[in-house]
């Protein structure tokens, strides 16, 4: 899933999107999932990088990484 | 090399930062996890009990009423509770309050005898409703018990029955009326206003049949509005002071029912119940001021009964119930699945209720609706709350559900949880098992022809 180009993702979690004028907050993971969607990893690619610095099994971040997506995509931060 | 310790995962989140000012979503304290009730940790208990579980604090429920207790004797010298069976009639409970003095008072055939087998003697009771038979009258009779008469069929059935017994039954009349607050509770009793309630006295104190001690109203329940305690008591005053003009006949209590508001949160009221509802001093100050100006000789005051519940114990009991699982709805809302539903937590029809997550989490808290586990749209503990992300297997408390849930809880699809007390020393106590097959199905009669199943 790719995020749109103009979005702009601070350190502390703060999503804004000019497009809208609307603003979001993350959480430390979802931001790091965020940065990693930006640099144009792959689903596969961010859910082995999650697994490695965070004690999770891969049925809860393929799970959880779905949900975040559907979300964005509510949020119409995706392209 | 050592292998790198992984941080530890939390479901990764996304919410919009809006500056609307009011948020339909809860609040902040919401989120603060509530680990331990009395002490023990709630992943014991349930551990322990099973979930969902009800849990009572009987260090709560003494402080609680001892507080209520001192808030009208500072400011009148004669106060009598009788504790509200329908509230919570677990006898635990009801024994905790009975052990501080407490009378009761019921209203069906079940409560009165409960309180009965509970060891309340028969003349510590106060017999309320429209529902009494006259099994009950009789019995009730026997006992010396406190009779509220609530209509005129009751009236002239249980003159009747004094008459044919030679006993002069001791009773008080249920009164309605306006004070104010709308809608009038005018199903149960006399009305004040219309002049019911003076016939009714008249006819009582004419006949000399029934020992006419007390008069009794409840006028409603969650009652927002001290000043509706000013009016009513200085209603019921009026009438005392009327019947001693009249029939020289001396009132001994004045019984102002229940109806003080809990700490919780009404649905669709905007401040939480802590913060909005009055405090019980402001209840005790209307009543107890009326009293004391109503012009009574100050050696013969009237006895003050009060039936005060869920005020007493809603913040006494806990729910301790545990996370299904999770989903996103279409529209894009989150939906957390609970062990527990309406069937279980019945007060969530009309409550917000207070539910909290019984494990630290982190900062971040999503929009979310809580679901029970019945196959029912109207299944929603919360249809709004903001709530950390949980987990499948993470445990949850609802606070303040100790009033009218496990009297009116229901055996709908699951079975009914255990409820347990904690004691003044932090021990815990099963004070009622969950339900079994056995038990739910002990009253079914299965007819002989249909026993036989032919696959
Ligand atoms: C006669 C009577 N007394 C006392 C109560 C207890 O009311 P609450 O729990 O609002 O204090 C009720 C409840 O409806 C009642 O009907």
């Amino acid at each position: 899933m790719k995020l749109k180009k103009d979005i702009a993702i601070s350190d502390s979690g703060f999503l804004f999107n000019p497009s809208s004028g609307d603003s979001y907050t993350a959480n430390p993971i979802a931001t790091e999932i965020l940065k990693y969607m930006q640099s144009g990893f792959s689903n596969e690619q961010i859910i082995v990088s999650i697994m490695e610095s965070y004690e999770v099994e891969r049925s809860t971040i393929e799970k959880d990484l779905f949900d975040l997506e559907s979300m964005l995509s509510n949020y119409k931060l995706t392209r | 090399m050592k292998k790198k310790e992984k941080k530890i995962y939390e479901r990764p989140l996304i919410r919009p930062l809006n500056a609307s000012i009011s948020n339909k979503f809860g609040r902040r304290t919401e989120w603060l996890p509530l680990t331990h009730i009395d002490g023990i940790p709630v992943v014991d208990l349930i551990n322990e009990f099973g979930s969902p579980l009800f849990v009572y604090s009987e260090k709560k429920i003494r402080d609680n009423f001892m507080m209520a207790k001192r808030a009208f004797e500072t400011r009148y010298p004669k106060i009598q509770f009788a504790w509200s069976y329908k509230t919570c009639y677990l006898n635990a409970v009801c024994n905790v309050y009975h052990q501080m003095g407490s009378w009761a008072e019921v209203v069906s055939g079940f409560e009165y005898e409960k309180a009965l087998q509970n060891g309340v003697p028969g003349d510590k009771i106060i017999f309320n409703g429209p529902d009494k038979s006259k099994h009950d009258l009789l019995l009730a009779m026997k006992n010396n018990t406190l009779i509220h008469i609530d209509h005129f069929d009751e009236l002239y059935l249980l003159t009747e029955l004094a008459s044919s017994s030679k006993s002069k039954p001791r009773v008080a009349i249920r009164i309605n009326m306006d004070t104010g607050v709308y809608p009038q509770w005018d199903r149960f009793g006399f009305n004040y206003e219309n002049g019911q309630a003076w016939e009714a006295v008249n006819k009582i104190l004419m006949n000399d049949a029934l020992d006419l001690v007390g008069i009794h109203t409840h006028i409603g329940t969650f009652m927002m509005t001290p000043s509706a305690y000013a009016v009513a008591t200085a209603k019921m005053t009026e009438l005392a002071i009327q019947i001693k003009k009249k029939f020289n006949h001396i009132i001994t209590y004045i019984d102002m029912g229940g109806g003080f508001a809990s700490k919780n949160t009404l649905k669709g009221s905007y401040y939480a119940g802590a913060d909005a509802v009055p405090d019980i001093g402001e209840y005790a100050e209307a009543i107890t001021s009326a009293l004391l100006n109503a012009g009574f000789d100050r050696n013969n005051l009237p006895f003050l009964y009060l039936e005060t519940g869920r005020a007493l114990v809603d913040d006494t009991g806990f729910l301790l119930g545990t996370v299904l699982a999770n989903k996103r709805l279409a529209d894009g809302r989150r939906a957390t699945i609970l062990d527990f539903g309406v069937n279980t937590l019945f007060t969530s029809f009309w409550y917000d209720h207070k539910i909290s997550p019984a494990q630290e989490m982190g900062h971040y808290a999503e929009e979310t609706i809580l679901y029970g586990p019945l196959c029912m749209n109207i299944d929603v503990v919360r249809d709004a709350i903001s709530l950390p992300p949980l987990k499948p297997g993470q445990h949850v408390v609802a606070q303040y559900v100790g009033a009218y849930n496990i009297t009116q809880s229901m055996q709908f699809i699951t079975f009914r949880p255990a409820v347990v007390m904690i004691d003044r020393e932090g021990r815990s106590h099963l004070i009622r098992k969950r339900e079994s097959l056995d038990y739910v199905q002990k009253n079914e009669i299965l007819p002989s022809h249909l026993k036989k199943l032919n696959w």
